[in-house]
C-alpha cells in the first residue's frame, strides 16, 4: 500500500519547517509519519460536520490593558543569548545580493 | 528525626518554628543529590550556591523573627523548560544548551516569594516532547524504584527527584500527561490544574493551547500547599484566569472538607483496557471509596478513544508554531557551517534539535499545510469539541472520574524509542484531561507484581482542584502507599 507521506512530500515539510533533514532522516520519517498519519485516519469515523471546532477549552476572552510605557528588557539583556552579535545587532549572514540593487 | 522523613509541608512548618534550619536540610539534600543523583540522573543542574543562599536568608528571617512564606525554605525542584535568571533553562535541548533566560517564570517568582529553595533544574524529553525523558538531548534519567525502566515523561527528572529523596517537592509540566504519567510511574502524586489556573508566562511553550504547570510531591497535602503559592491570576499569561471568575480557594483547608459521599464515575471498558496488575489496581482503589460511602457511576464517554489523533495533531501543529522561534539568531545554537541566511536557520536547528521534536515539527507542519489543514486540524478541533462535551456530560452526574493514569506500569529504557507511534498509544489515559483542560491528578495506587508503582487517575470539573485534592486525601488516608520508598530512596 503507498504511504501517506512519500519521500519527497517529507522533503517538501521539510523545507516549509526550516528543517535539514539527512537522507537516512527522510527516509525514517517518510515510513513513521505515514504509520501516524494512517492511525489519524480514525477521526473520519465520527460525523463533525455539526460540530464546532473548539480552539480553547475554556471561554478565553479578549484581554486589554491599558496602553502605558512599561519596564521591558534592556538592549543588554536581549542580546545576552545571540550566539552573533554586532554592537546593539544580532548578526546573520547577508541576506540581499549586492547585485540585488537593494 | 530524620529530615527525609518529613513531609514538604512538615518540613516547613519545623523551619518556621525555628526548630530546624533550611540551611541544615538544604545541605542534607545537596549532599544525597551528589550520592544518589549520579544513579538516578534526575537533574540536569543543581543550584548550589543560589540555594544555600536562598536557606541562609530565609534562617536570617526565622531568626529575626520575621514572618516566612508558607514554603519556608523547603528545597524544591523545578522541570527545565521554568525560566530561570539564575540558573540555565535547556528544556534538555542541545539547541538551548548554555541559554540563561533574562526573566523568571511566573511560578518561579511565586515560589521565591514564598521562601521555597530552588535546589535544581530537573530532566525532561525535550522541550516536553515525550513519554519516557528518553528524549532528552541531554542526560539520562532512570526510575528509582527499577534503574531498568524509565521514570515516564515528560517531567521524568521532576518525579524521579521526588520519589528518590532528591527534592521534597518539584514542579513539572502537562500538555498531554507529562505531570501524572511520571508520577504514576515513579509513585508519587502528580497535579496538572484547569488550564488557566497557573500562569505560563516564562514555561517555555510546547502545545500553548494544552500545556499547564503543576506539583509533584509525596502525598496529596502536599500538592495542596504547594498549588496554594501558584494558583492565581497572572497579567503577563492571557490565558491566565482572573479571581472574579475563578476564585482561588484555600487547597490544604479544603482538604478538611466532607468527601466520603463522593459521585464518582467509571467507565468500565475504559478501565479495563490497561494491562492485568494496572486494571485490579485501579478496582481496588475504587473499591476504597465505595467502602467509605461514594457512589460508583457508569458512565460512557463516546469520544475518549479519539484523544490520541486528537491530540497529536493539535499539539503537533502548535509546536511547530511554537518552535519556529529557535532560528539561530536571536538565542540559542546556531551553527558554523551556514553559507547563506537559509542554512542559518535550517542547520541550526537540524543540529539543535533530536529526532522526535523533529518528527513532531514535521507532524505539526504537514497538519497545517495547504490542502492538509481541513482533513487534519480542523478535524482535530472539532473532534476536541467532543470530548470535551464528554466530560461536561459526566461531570453533570458525577464529582470526578476515576481511571488509570497509563495502560502499564513502567516499561523498559528502549523499549518504544524505535516506534513512535507506540509510544503515542500508551498515552491513551492522560490526553484527554488537556484537550478538555479539565484538572487531573496521579495518585499511587499500589505496585505490579515486578514491585513498579500504578497510578489512579482522577479528573474533576474545571476549576475543581479543592475537590480533587479532596478525594486523592481520601485514599490517601490510612494507606501506606506514600511512605514505602524506592530502594535507592
Amino acid at each position: 500500500m503507498a504511504q501517506k507521506i512519500d519521500v519527497e512530500q517529507v522533503r517538501s515539510v521539510a523545507r516549509l519547517a526550516r528543517l535539514e533533514l539527512s537522507e537516512s532522516e527522510i527516509e525514517q520519517f517518510a515510513g513513521q509519519l505515514s504509520a501516524v498519519l494512517e492511525y489519524f485516519e480514525k477521526l473520519n469515523e465520527l460525523d463533525t460536520s455539526q460540530v464546532e471546532p473548539l480552539a480553547h477549552c475554556l471561554p478565553i476572552h479578549n484581554v486589554f490593558r491599558d496602553d502605558t510605557p512599561q519596564a521591558s528588557l534592556s538592549t543588554e539583556e536581549a542580546l545576552g543569548n545571540a550566539p552573533q552579535r554586532s554592537a546593539d545587532y544580532f548578526k546573520v549572514p547577508k541576506i540581499l545580493d549586492d547585485a540585488s540593487g537593494a | 528525626m530524620d529530615v527525609f522523613d518529613l513531609t514538604a509541608r512538615q518540613l516547613a512548618q519545623e523551619i518556621a518554628a525555628g526548630r530546624l534550619r533550611s540551611l541544615d536540610a538544604t545541605q542534607a539534600i545537596l549532599e544525597r543529590i551528589d550520592k544518589v543523583d549520579p544513579h538516578v540522573g534526575a537533574y540536569l543542574h543543581v543550584c548550589r550556591n543560589h540555594a544555600l543562599a536562598t536557606a541562609q536568608r530565609v534562617d536570617d528571617k526565622v531568626a529575626r523573627g520575621e514572618p516566612v512564606g508558607p514554603l519556608a525554605g523547603v528545597p524544591i525542584a523545578i522541570k527545565d523548560n521554568l525560566c530561570t535568571r539564575f540558573a540555565p533553562t535547556t528544556c534538555a535541548s542541545k539547541i538551548l544548551d548554555g541559554f540563561v533566560s533574562p526573566y523568571d517564570a511566573h511560578v518561579v517568582e511565586r515560589l521565591q516569594a514564598a521562601d521555597a529553595v530552588i535546589v535544581g533544574k530537573t530532566n525532561l524529553d525535550e522541550f516536553a516532547m515525550g513519554s519516557s525523558t528518553e528524549n532528552s538531548g541531554l542526560g539520562k534519567t532512570v526510575n528509582p524504584w527499577d534503574p531498568q525502566c524509565v521514570p515516564g515523561g515528560s517531567s521524568g527528572g521532576s518525579a524521579a527527584a521526588v520519589a528518590a529523596g532528591l527534592a521534597w517537592a518539584a514542579l513539572g509540566s502537562d500538555t498531554g500527561g507529562s505531570i501524572r504519567q511520571p508520577a504514576s510511574f515513579c509513585g508519587v502524586i502528580g497535579l496538572k490544574p484547569t488550564y488557566g489556573r497557573v500562569s505560563r508566562y516564562g514555561l517555555v511553550a510546547y502545545g500553548s493551547s494544552l500545556d499547564q504547570i503543576g506539583p509533584i510531591t509525596r502525598d496529596a497535602m502536599d500538592a495542596a500547599w504547594l498549588l496554594n503559592v501558584i494558583a492565581g491570576h497572572d497579567a503577563r499569561d492571557s490565558t491566565s484566569v482572573p479571581a472574579d471568575r475563578a476564585p482561588v480557594p484555600d487547597y490544604l483547608a479544603a482538604l478538611n472538607e466532607p468527601a466520603a459521599d463522593v459521585k464518582i464515575g467509571v467507565v468500565p471498558a475504559l478501565n479495563e483496557a490497561a494491562e492485568p496488575d494496572v486494571v485490579r489496581a485501579v478496582r481496588q482503589a475504587i473499591e476504597v471509596y465505595a467502602a467509605a460511602g461514594a457512589e460508583i457511576v457508569e458512565l460512557a464517554m463516546p469520544h475518549f478513544d479519539y484523544a490520541i489523533a486528537c491530540y497529536y495533531i493539535l499539539a503537533t501543529a502548535e509546536a511547530s508554531s511554537n518552535l519556529a522561534r529557535y532560528d539561530g539568531v536571536h538565542y540559542g545554537h546556531r551553527t558554523a557551517d551556514a553559507g547563506d541566511y537559509v542554512q542559518v536557520y535550517t542547520r541550526s536547528r537540524a543540529e539543535g534539535f533530536g529526532p522526535e521534536v523533529k518528527r513532531r515539527i514535521m507532524l505539526g507542519t504537514y497538519a497545517l499545510s495547504s490542502g492538509y489543514y481541513d482533513a487534519y486540524y480542523l478535524k482535530g478541533l472539532k473532534v476536541r469539541q467532543l470530548i470535551r462535551s464528554d466530560f461536561t456530560s459526566a461531570f453533570n452526574r458525577v464529582d470526578c472520574v476515576m481511571m488509570p493514569v497509563a495502560p502499564t506500569t513502567a516499561f523498559k529504557i528502549g523499549e518504544k524509542v524505535a516506534d513512535p507511534l507506540q509510544m503515542y498509544l500508551a498515552d491513551m489515559y492522560t490526553l484527554a484531561a488537556n484537550l478538555a483542560g479539565v484538572p487531573a491528578l496521579s495518585i499511587p495506587c499500589g505496585f505490579d507484581g515486578r514491585g513498579l508503582p500504578i497510578g489512579l487517575q482522577v479528573i474533576c470539573a474545571p476549576f475543581a482542584e479543592d475537590r480533587l485534592l479532596r478525594i486523592a486525601r481520601l485514599y490517601e488516608e490510612g494507606r501506606d502507599w506514600s511512605t514505602r520508598r524506592p530502594s535507592c530512596g
